[in-house]
């Protein structure tokens, strides 16, 4: 949809620039002369207020953009080693960014939530799951993140991301979970 | 197993016989004494011979009790594809009119009859084909056979039998708990009776039976949490375990008294061992510390005293065992660090001789006893998964689950034998529960 769009603000500003310009305010845009074209052509239009709202949108388009990117960043998952609950070092800077998110948003609560691939025992995993999703609290608790906001839960096996029987299947499925349970409508990027 | 595969039956023969042994060791030196057997000792690899005698009438009593003998792995069955019928199997006044010599013949040194008695009774008898007499006689009173606890009847009437012939009450007449698709399911011992005990749409997990069999515990998951309910079977009535509002609760476990359910509690520090009373709802007791590392599926042992449990305390899940107040706790399962896979599901026999629990092998669960006395450790499975094991009553039979047949359903191996049967399920079934002899109140509709 956003290229469709973008277009349509090209043609928009296109037609205003061929009209020469700048018609007084609140003139109401004039009717084209010859006949009542059914096309959806847009009509030639008094283009400030317009530009303004486009102007808007598109500043509103990109801080959705940005919260967007910020909301993901928060919600991004983290994989872990077969039968472990240790965070990966790889995955250090995926929860130093939702620390830091977190300290630039101080409303946000977040609920993380252990998963593990189905090998293994059910229960074991259900407990398995617990300890990996401690484990990412105590790191953002140790980034400084009031404990209290942040709460863990564990599905085990109960709930694979990916279907199938294989390593890749397995790799995706021992991970943590993110979910913004508070304070994610209005988030700012960190400095 | 080392052996050459044409030796392997040999070898395993010998591994049960030495199995026996221990066992027998057990008895003598355990602190855990209840539940020795009495009366007729079983001699692994030695199974008389039983024929279930032809007769008038009761056909699907007889075909019930008929696979519920050949399920103790107490006996061979001699099945009688050309049944010697009417005035042929006759025989003198001794016998009852049943031709000894003709059944003796077959290789049985049992025989069990059956007859209809009026006003729906049955009367059984098992004759010494051996010894050429009448062994034990007894008429039992069935219910309507379109009553929902007709099959069970016939089932206590076969452990009945089983007594008589080896000395040792079969376990027919038990039930077992299942999960599938969410729900918790059970079914009779033979497979047959399958019923839903929790509702659709709901994850329960964990199933648990009380001692009596008239109630079970099991996990309510929902949305990464879960309490620890009791539900009354007859009346389908839940109450939440003191303690298990919050977090996530998993693994329950009744003692031996019903009074007393141990279950796992998890939380941001960890996942320990809890212990409520749940006759009086009250005084929940934290029996482990586990400091982030996890302590789950606790077990009792058959006198109470004692629990067996998961830990991850040294690494990898591996099986413990503690006094019921949470002292005294130490490895049970013997491993190498860093080389012997992950252990868990541990269960206590019935008789406290061995705790089976499934292990990790080359990636696959499979299951393994240890020895209470002399922490011995013996592996039972060696193809496919199999996990998730739970103890029959009579201390030999273990049900588990396998995907030997391709998907999870549940199988039931006897220890003495190594013979190994699937019980049934219409879906895909896991974490079994198998219940003690069940009372007659215990299976009233």
């Amino acid at each position: 949809m956003r290229a469709p769009s973008i277009l349509l603000v090209l043609a928009i500003a296109g037609l205003a620039a061929a009209c020469g310009g700048k018609p007084a305010p609140e003139q109401p845009a004039p009717e084209p002369t010859p006949a009542p074209a059914p096309a959806p052509t847009p009509a030639p239009v008094d283009d400030s207020a317009e530009r303004e709202r486009l102007e808007n949108e598109r500043r509103a388009r990109e801080a959705a953009e940005r919260a967007a990117a910020v909301k993901a960043d928060l919600a991004a998952m983290i994989n872990f080693e077969y039968d472990q609950a240790t965070v990966r070092s790889v995955d250090q800077a995926t929860l130093d960014r939702k620390a830091a998110i977190m300290g630039a948003n101080p409303n946000v609560r977040i609920q993380i939530s252990g998963h593990a691939d189905e090998r293994g025992s059910d229960e074991y995993n259900l407990a398995l799951g617990n300890r990996r999703a401690a484990a990412a609290k105590r790191y953002l608790e140790s980034k400084g993140i009031d404990a209290s906001r942040m709460e863990v839960v564990s599905y085990g096996e109960e709930r694979p991301l990916a279907q199938g029987s294989d390593e890749a299947a397995y790799a995706q499925n021992r991970r943590d979970e993110f979910a913004v349970t508070a304070g994610g409508d209005s988030l700012v990027a960190p400095q | 197993m080392t052996a050459p595969s044409r030796f392997a039956p040999f070898a395993f023969a010998s591994c049960l016989v030495a199995f026996g042994a221990s066992r027998a060791a057990a008895q003598d030196t355990s602190q855990v004494n209840e539940g020795v057997r009495v009366g007729v000792e079983y001699q692994p690899g030695v199974r008389p011979g039983l024929v279930v005698l032809p007769g008038a009438g009761l056909d699907s009593a007889r075909a019930i009790v008929r696979r519920d003998l050949d399920y103790t792995d107490r006996f061979e069955m001699i099945m009688l594809a050309d049944a010697p019928t009417g005035s042929a199997g006759r025989g003198g006044s001794e016998s009852g009119g049943v031709n000894y010599g003709i059944y003796k013949a077959l290789g049985a040194q049992y025989g069990v009859e059956l007859t209809e008695v009026g006003g729906g009774g049955m009367t059984v008898r098992l004759h010494d084909l051996t010894a050429g007499r009448l062994r034990n006689q007894q008429t039992f009173t069935l219910p309507s056979p379109t009553a929902p606890e007709y099959r069970v009847e016939l089932h206590r009437v076969a452990d009945e039998v089983t007594r008589w012939a080896s000395g040792t009450a079969g376990i027919a007449a038990t039930r077992l708990l299942f999960v599938s698709g969410g729900r918790i399911y059970r079914v009779d011992s033979d497979g047959e009776t399958i019923m839903p005990l929790t509702p659709a749409g709901q994850t329960a997990l964990s199933p648990a039976w009380s001692p009596d069999g008239e109630r079970f515990a099991f996990t309510q998951l929902g949305a990464g949490r879960g309490a620890v309910l009791v539900q009354t079977i007859a009346s389908g009535a839940t109450a939440a375990v003191p303690g298990t509002a919050t977090g996530l609760n998993i693994t329950p476990a009744f003692a031996p008294d019903g009074r007393l359910l141990a279950y796992a509690h998890s939380d941001e520090s960890g996942t320990d061992i809890y212990l409520a009373d749940v006759v009086n709802r009250c005084c929940a007791q934290r029996l482990t510390v586990g400091r982030y590392a996890d302590n789950l599926s606790p077990s009792f042992s058959p006198d109470g005293n004692r629990i067996a449990f998961v830990s991850t305390r040294a690494g990898p899940p591996q099986v413990y065992v503690m006094g019921k107040d949470g002292t005294d706790q130490e490895l049970l399962a013997p491993f190498d660090y860093g080389a012997t896979g992950s252990s868990n599901a541990p269960e206590w026999s019935p008789d406290g001789a061995n705790v089976v629990f499934h292990r990790e092998v080359a990636g696959s669960p499979q299951l393994f006893l240890v020895n209470v006395s002399g922490r011995r450790v013996r592996q039972l499975t060696s193809s496919g998964r199999n996990e998730d094991p739970t103890w029959g009553a009579d201390s030999r039979h273990i049900t588990f689950v396998s995907d030997r047949s391709g998907r999870r359903q549940l199988w039931v191996i006897d220890v003495e034998t190594g013979r190994v049967r699937q019980l049934q399920t219409p879906g895909a079934a896991r974490l079994p529960a198998w219940s003690r002899r069940l009372s007659r109140t215990a299976v009233a509709p």
